[in-house]
């Protein structure tokens, strides 16, 4: 009896996945990529415009590439905050959170939407909710490395 | 100019595997797995040595990226290994993305801090 009603169950879901693969909407994929190609694109040339400038300006490499880091962490922070970041992000996908700007864009909209849990383990501790992981995976790695480096070159 | 489109090229070819790696495989990945995923990559390339060649080829279009990132944590810390030892291999790291992970920290607090979420 159990069994019956068991097989039944699964037969249901099976049915119900097969229904929700025919009507789900496939991504469109080619119009996002190009979307996410050109946007992605463009926040890198103006990373490139960034370090042209400082370059000019007699800073070295890399203190340039620090700084267009900073400069762009500083805006993608502020038009998060705005609201203008996400509403890029819709249209533009990966190109939005693959650059260094979809960084500060995580840490920023993570954070803001814990403000009733206060500014100390609310904001404070959600902050890091996308980038503690990045950080961690991040820095093990630099480590490993580093330590193979140790070895093989001795 | 030339390395404008360089930048461009690159760092758009940088997100549209991004947004293949979203679009095509499973619907669980989430913009966190992907910037896990490109600062893991990133990091593991620069090691192999095959991550520098592209950034003296692109600039920004492979820094700005956050494999670039990861590149500049593994780049920090051999440096710094090839010059205090195992201690380097500690500090490096921090010491190279040191500018980028506390902008991120102090503006990223201070926008989440100022503005409220619209909806």
């Amino acid at each position: 009896m159990d069994s019956l009603s068991e097989r039944l169950k699964q037969a249901e879901i099976d049915e119900y996945n097969q229904l929700i693969k025919k009507i789900e909407p496939k991504p469109p994929v080619i119009k996002n990529c190009i979307w996410a190609f050109i946007v992605g694109g463009l926040i890198c040339v103006f990373g490139q415009l960034i370090i042209n400038f400082l370059m000019s300006n007699g800073w070295n490499q890399t203190d340039a590439g620090s700084g267009a880091s900073v400069i762009l962490i500083f805006l993608a922070a502020l038009f998060t905050g705005l609201g203008l970041y996400d509403e890029l992000g819709k249209y533009a996908g990966a190109g939005s959170i693959v650059p260094i700007t979809g960084f500060a864009n995580a840490i920023v909209a993570s954070a803001m939407e814990f403000k009733r849990e206060g500014y100390i383990f609310g904001v404070g501790a959600r902050i890091f909710s996308v980038a503690g992981p990045t950080l961690v995976f991040g820095f093990t790695i630099a480590v490993f490395i580093g330590l193979l480096n140790i070895l093989f070159t001795k | 100019m030339n390395s404008l489109l360089l930048a461009f090229l690159v760092g758009g070819a940088f997100c549209l595997i991004g947004q293949l790696i979203m679009d095509l495989t499973k619907p669980g990945i989430t913009p966190g797995h992907i910037l896990v995923g490109y600062i893991s990559m990133g990091a593991i390339l620069s090691g192999m040595g095959l991550y520098q060649p592209l950034v003296d080829f692109a600039g920004a279009g492979a820094t700005v990226p956050l494999s670039g990132f990861g590149h500049l944590l593994t780049q920090g810390t051999i440096t710094a290994v090839q010059q205090r030892g195992l201690l380097g291999a500690l500090s490096g790291g921090v010491e190279a993305a040191a500018a980028g992970i506390t902008a991120a920290i102090v503006f990223g607090y201070l926008a989440a801090v100022l503005f409220n979420p619209r909806s």
